[in-house]
């Protein structure tokens, strides 16, 4: 193609110099500046193609205790994709900015390490010098040998175009919480794990230890205790203390609240990652075989094994030299899904900016769609509906499905070592436990377990430290952010019950089930916010795979105290957000609240004690957020500068600009906190572990299409017929052959349902009627024997159905097409040269056609009379009318958009469950035999 | 191999080389049926159809199973399973009195000796007659009377409750193969080449019993008996395996020998004549009668037979109306025809008259023209249509309905719903006029466009 306008574009300048010396020079303000990275082989429309990388790729870094900002790994794992850029550096940068920096170990004015149940925090960073520009999801991972009992990891999706981060946000933030929250789900067993080992461990020494001061009290019985004595009287209370501590950080994970399972974008386990069930398979094998618990016999079996060991005195705080790595934190298992979704991920984004958006906007729009979509276009885009109502409705039906598929893929740990067993010797006050079945609506069972009082003073100071952030893009507040102060205050002052013997400040902070609040955190640790998910319960088994199921029952207690000591304490049930309970209801009997329906819950939200406690809610219309803006789109002309329409969306402004005043003060000059706003369920997910098969499929479609509409100079009929619902069949004895050209015409062929398109690649047996009703292109075998003779008669009965492409003699007998529509649609001369293309384009075509459709089916008078009086003829003229005049029809196209019409009324009049077939519509018309 | 392709001709070559029927162009402006829904449910021959009411019909065949469709949509209402074998005859049994609910029952004996009575509203089994002594072939149901017939090696009188009646004596000969009610109380019955006639006649021990009597054997056929119709109140037609036709006086079958004698001698004799030449008794064959007030129409072997009463001869004819046997034929309202036959085709014709009358009819090359089982030696098509036009009427095919791949036993005419047509490839096929079903989905579509609101939100 000689002739192609794309030739000039892509010469080399130096061709041209020449003849660019005799032409006059431009004026200097109208000439454009040479591309400044043309040398490096580029195209002009790589914005950073100074950087160092040439792919997006994800970075996982740790901030570690011993040599701190370290990169683990990149996916994909290739070293070429990083090329040159320093990924030590950029670890250092993205560990830098991570605000959380957790707060852990011993808090002041408590001598008991807890644990904080830190939120990840998502922000986006960009180094211009560098040339890339990430998103950047932290997250902290418990490990009872680091400092802290945290290690702050980080995984950052690194692009070079800042727009592509800025405007996927909120798709990568959603796709990212995933795989943190595989990873951290994942960490908390291998947590509670680790410290059901160390418990034996410390309560075998304590029984080493124990013995030996006894001997030692008979070996002396002279009333006076040696030093010996002393220092093992010492070495046991250590011990002693050890063990409450690691009591209760077991209990603290254990506790770890199930808020998260509401979250829509919360699923560990993705369902359609076929790769990861059969990891789990292979994973599970020995514990699926025993479908009653199969957790508890998992780890029957293999905790015996484990032997306690002595620890030394002061052992315990020790550090190992050498820290845990990523895999052994967070269960194999768990991380290997965590790198498939980060690889799916990785797939899902990649590519410009452009195509991802043109795909989202595609997929928004065509949900709009719902009477047409269904027509021409992909069953996976469409199928993502039902995907994304089970994500955003989440809270219920959909808890089910994924619950046992969990179930099935993961041991339970079950609580092994009874919370009875550590009883300590101080004195312990009994506290009421309320073991709640998850599901609110069943009764409470109680059961009295001791508790020392110590443990109900971790939790106070538990309290205190941590820090919930929800799923919300935090901004980054400090003492100085005004906007934000406010804010804060106001949760700050929340009702303080002070206490006679302690001053403890207890906010409650409740929260709405919405995780998209931006909000404004301070972090003095001096004021603690109760954070949602840090609930005062306490399941005595880690059931985190089994949230909603009734078998697995987490324990709740809420402890009351004694008199003295009058605090409030937050009772929550795991399905319901920090639902406070008055002290008054949490002793002697079991907290209503518990069965009180949800919908409720958020009323009580602001009335409770009439504090705001709520922080500023975002509209969350998202629903509408996307698409209703879709004009402001398009009429915006830089398509970089912010297509996704909740940015233009005024309504989000307010919020936005919340942020963006803490952000130009705070923020450092390259590093953004996006607020943005919506939940995620509703935007379109890219990530479709299909839509790369699809991909593959559309771009084959697409070729073969355009090579058949290349050689074939009867294309046009043929591509009538599948238009107007006639079935087309293609004869032919290599099975290969026919299958390509099945595939090619596949594209044309209008769905009768929401089910697959109406198309058989292959049949060996002759037709009868019932397959014309049911397929619309048809792959048929030519046999040559005399069954064969008996399938030609029968398709020669047929004849008037069918139209018939001869693969073999090139040939197509099929009625006559005069329209102007298919040759638009089937230009052989195109100068579309990709499959992709050519299909997109076919697309475009059959998008209109729809849309014609759609318009005759539903204009009223064009079907029924406009009053009583009206003749049929009337409105068949009326009809034709509309179609040829208004629609641009022309001969044979109106037989193709009433075929469409009439399958949109069949498919919107339908009753979802009835299951009749369609039925088989056909006109008396002579076929003509079309050769090459 | 590949000329029906190569051809490109406009016909459906497949069968129309092999004989000279007469075949329609693809195009067919007349045809109103343009949409087609395949009925699937039975595992063998459908033989059977009976209309229940305007938009419901019940199909039955060798598979022994009946159901209960709805004409309009196509759905399977009930699936009645009851009988061990196949099923050799169906009647409706519509409810009688205004005053009793409407409770349509229907009829089934099979030839596992037994006959079922279903519900149609409920699709259950009411109750089942098994003491029969042989396979009941036929069943008719006396509206008037209120009570049921069934016709095998005897003859029994049921009334809607089930209970037997009264019986004949056993047939020694040959079973009942066809029954038709005649006026005054009047049942002839065709058992083998006779026709019987039976006369009901109440029962002097009982108000609700009646008596069976015979009356009269009447033994003009000389073959077996397989179509019988009753035209109006004065007159049925019988149609042999031979040809003969014969048309009797329903009130006074004495005289009907006499009557036979003015039925038109070309028709009768020609076919005697021509059987001996032939000895294709399958080509002229009457399989069928149907009638209108003033015509007989008779599925003569391949062909279509029209018979005025008045002018007491045939006004037109098709003689090779399909490839193969006709097996029902069914006059339309409008002046139409509709046929289907072994062949797997459904044929519909339109009764046309001539404009012109051709030259008066010569008694011998009257003879040659009615000639049966000649058809396949006749070449040109045009020729013979020619010959043809001395009737004053004419059928000529305005369309054609392929779909089954078997020989469509028998078809149901529900006007406005279309025509349900049952066939030995196990399908029902309902045949709807396009125009008509795109009309009522707009109608539906704007319903439940109102009925959702979506008028207002969408627009």
């Amino acid at each position: 193609m000689i002739s192609a306008p794309d030739v000039v574009a892509f010469t080399k300048e130096e061709e041209f110099e020449e003849e660019a010396y005799n032409e006059p020079s431009l004026p200097e303000e109208y000439s454009v500046p040479l591309f400044p990275f043309a040398n490096h082989g580029a195209n002009p429309w790589s914005k950073f193609s100074g950087s160092k990388f040439t792919k997006d790729f994800i970075l996982i870094s740790e901030f570690s205790e011993q040599v701190g900002p370290q990169p683990l790994l990149t996916i994909p794992d290739d070293a070429k994709v990083s090329g040159t850029f320093d990924l030590n550096y950029f670890s250092l940068r993205i560990m830098s900015v991570d605000y959380q920096a957790s707060f852990v170990g011993h808090p002041p004015g408590c001598s008991y390490p807890k644990l904080n149940f830190v939120e990840d925090s998502k922000v986006v960073l960009g180094d211009s010098k560098e040339g890339a520009f990430a998103y950047v999801h932290h997250l902290t991972l418990y490990d009872l040998e680091a400092r802290g009992f945290v290690r702050p990891f980080c995984m950052a999706y690194i692009s070079t175009d800042e727009h592509k981060i800025m405007q996927q946000f909120q798709e990568l933030s959603t796709e990212f919480s995933k795989a943190s929250e595989c990873l951290k789900t994942g960490n908390r067993k291998a947590f509670a794990n680790e410290l059901e080992k160390k418990l034996k461990d410390l309560d075998y020494t304590r029984t080493v230890l124990h013995n030996e001061t006894e001997i030692q009290k008979k070996a002396n019985d002279k009333g006076f205790y040696t030093t010996q004595a002393i220092e093992k009287a010492n070495e046991l209370a250590s011990v002693e203390k050890s063990i409450i501590e690691h009591q209760d950080l077991l209990k603290q994970i254990r506790s770890y609240p199930y808020r998260k399972l509401k979250d829509s974008d919360f699923h560990p386990y993705e369902p359609e990652c076929a790769l990861d069930q059969a990891n789990a398979s292979v994973d599970q094998d020995s514990t699926t075989s025993n479908p009653d618990d199969p957790g508890e016999t998992h780890l029957y079996a293999r905790m015996p094994s484990y032997t306690p060991k002595l620890i030394k005195a002061k052992s315990a705080k020790c550090f190992d030299k050498k820290l845990k790595t990523l895999e052994e934190l967070c269960d194999v298992y768990f991380f290997t899904q965590t790198l498939d979704q980060l690889n799916q991920i990785e797939k899902t984004f990649r590519g410009d900016v452009c195509y991802l958006l043109t795909n989202q906007i595609c997929k928004a729009l065509l949900k709009q769609q719902s009477i047409t979509n269904f027509l021409f276009e992909d069953k996976s885009v469409l199928d993502e509906k039902p995907a994304e109502k089970q994500y955003s409705g989440c809270q219920g039906s959909n808890q089910d499905t994924v619950n046992t598929k969990c179930l099935e893929e993961s041991p339970v740990p079950k609580v092994l070592i009874s919370l009875e067993s550590y009883k300590s010797s101080v004195e312990s006050v009994p506290i009421k436990m309320e073991q709640e079945i998850e599901d609110s609506q069943e009764p409470e069972v109680t059961e009295p377990i001791a508790f020392d009082q110590e443990n109900l003073e971790y939790l106070d100071a538990d309290i205190k430290g941590s820090i919930s952030s929800g799923e919300s893009i935090e901004v980054l507040g400090t003492e100085k952010s005004t906007v934000v102060l406010t804010k804060s205050e106001s949760q700050a002052s929340l009702p303080i019950h002070p206490s006679p013997q302690v001053v403890r400040s207890k906010a409650v902070s409740r929260r709405t089930i919405s995780e998209d609040s931006i909000e404004v955190l301070s972090l003095c640790p001096s004021e603690s916010l109760i954070p949602e998910d840090f609930k005062a319960s306490y399941p005595s088994a880690i059931n985190e795979e089994s949230y909603a199921d009734d078998d697995c029952r987490g324990i709740h207690i809420s402890p009351s105290l004694n008199p003295s000591n009058v605090e409030e304490m937050e009772g929550n049930s795991e399905q319901e957000k920090l639902l406070p309970v008055d002290s008054a209801c949490c002793i002697g009997k079991e907290s209503p609240h518990f069965l009180e329906p949800l919908a409720d819950l958020t009323h009580k939200h602001c009335d409770d004690d009439g504090v705001v406690s709520i922080p500023p809610q975002p509209y969350r219309q998202v629903d509408q957020g996307f698409h209703v803006n879709f004009t402001d789109c398009s009429s915006h002309d830089d398509v970089s500068g912010g297509l996704l329409s909740y940015e233009l969306d005024p309504r989000y402004l307010s919020s936005r600009e919340a942020s963006r005043i803490s952000l130009d003060e705070y923020s450092d000059s390259t590093s953004y906190v996006s607020s943005a706003a919506s939940t995620c369920s509703e935007t379109p997910s890219p990530a479709h572990p299909l839509s790369h098969i699809n991909e593959r499929h559309k771009k084959k479609a697409g070729q073969n299409a355009l090579k058949f509409i290349r050689q074939y100079p009867f294309a046009h009929p043929a591509v009538y017929s599948l238009l107007s619902g006639r079935t087309l069949i293609v004869l032919g004895e290599d099975e290969a052959m026919v299958k390509k050209l099945v595939t090619a015409l596949s594209i044309f062929v209008p769905s009768c349902g929401v089910y697959a398109k109406p198309v058989k690649h292959w049949v060996t047996s002759p037709l009868n009627i019932m397959d014309f009703q049911k397929w619309k292109l048809i792959g048929l075998q030519r046999v040559v024997s005399p069954a064969g003779v008996n399938m030609l008669h029968s398709l020669g009965r047929y004849s008037r159905y069918i139209s018939i492409l001869d693969a073999d003699s090139k040939t197509l007998r099929c009625p006559l097409y005069k329209g102007t529509l298919v040759p638009r649609l089937a230009d052989h001369r195109t100068q579309i040269k990709r499959g992709s293309t050519y299909y997109m384009h076919v697309q475009n075509i059959l998008t209109q056609l729809c849309s014609k459709a759609f318009l005759y089916a539903f204009c009223h008078h064009l079907h029924l009379p406009i009053n009583e009086t009206e003749t049929e003829e009337s409105i068949v003229s009326r009809r034709m009318n509309f179609l040829k005049l208004h629609l641009g029809l022309v001969n044979e196209d109106v037989k193709v958009v009433q075929y469409l019409a009439e399958l949109l009324k069949l498919q919107y009049v339908q009753e979802p469950v009835s299951g009749i077939n369609p039925m088989l519509r056909f006109d008396y018309v002579p076929s003509f035999l079309y050769k090459i | 191999m590949l000329r029906w392709l190569m051809g490109g001709g406009r016909e459906p070559q497949g069968l129309s080389e092999k004989s000279s029927v007469q075949s329609l162009g693809e195009e067919q402006i007349q045809n109103p049926y343009t949409e087609l829904l395949v009925l699937k449910g039975h595992h063998d021959i459908v033989r059977f159809l009976v209309q229940i009411d305007d938009c419901r019909f019940a199909s039955a065949g060798d598979d022994g199973i009946v159901f209960l469709w709805n004409a309009q949509t196509g759905e399977k209402l009930f699936e009645l399973h009851g009988h061990m074998h196949k099923i050799t005859a169906i009647a409706a049994f519509p409810s009688s009195g205004a005053c009793e609910e409407k409770n349509h029952l229907i009829l089934t004996a099979s030839a596992d000796r037994t006959v079922i009575v279903w519900d149609c509203n409920s699709g259950r089994e009411v109750q089942k007659v098994s003491c029969f002594h042989s396979t009941v072939k036929c069943l008719t149901v006396l509206q008037r009377l209120d009570v049921w017939l069934s016709g095998g090696s005897d003859l029994c009188v049921w009334n809607r409750k089930l209970d037997l009646l009264c019986k004949t004596s056993h047939l020694t000969d040959a079973d009942i193969s066809a029954l038709v009610e005649l006026p005054k109380n009047c049942v002839a019955a065709a058992v083998g080449k006779e026709l019987i006639i039976f006369r009901l006649v109440v029962s002097t021990e009982g108000s609700e019993g009646w008596d069976v009597l015979e009356v009269k054997r009447l033994a003009d056929h000389k073959d077996n008996i397989l179509s019988l119709v009753s035209v109006n109140d004065l007159t049925f037609v019988t149609g042999s395996h031979v040809g003969e036709l014969i048309v009797w006086d329903a009130l006074d079958w004495i005289s009907q020998v006499c009557d036979c004698s003015t039925w038109d001698p070309s028709f009768h004799t020609v076919t005697q004549k021509e059987i001996k030449l032939s000895q294709n008794q399958h080509e002229v064959s009457i399989q069928h009668l149907t009638s209108d007030a003033e015509c007989v129409f008779a599925a003569v072997g391949k062909g279509i037979y029209v018979y005025n009463l008045q002018m007491k001869r045939v006004i037109a004819c098709q003689r090779t109306a399909h490839d193969s046997i006709v097996l029902h034929i069914a006059k339309l309202p409008n002046r139409q025809l509709v046929s289907c036959s072994e062949d797997g085709s459904v044929r519909i014709w339109e009764l046309r008259e001539k404009q012109q009358l051709p030259a008066e009819p010569v008694p011998t090359g009257f003879l040659n023209m009615w000639g049966f089982g000649r058809a396949n030696k006749q070449a040109s098509q045009t020729a013979k249509k020619m010959q043809e036009s001395t009737s004053s009427y004419s059928l000529e095919l305005i369309g054609d309905l392929i779909g089954h791949s078997s020989a469509v036993q028998m078809f149901l005419y529900f006007s406005e719903l279309g025509l349900v047509t049952c066939s030995a490839d196990h399908l029902i096929i309902l045949w709807k006029d396009g125009e008509r079903e795109s009309r009522l989905r707009s109608l539906t579509l704007f319903q439940k466009l109102e009925q959702n609101d979506d008028l207002q939100l969408r627009f």
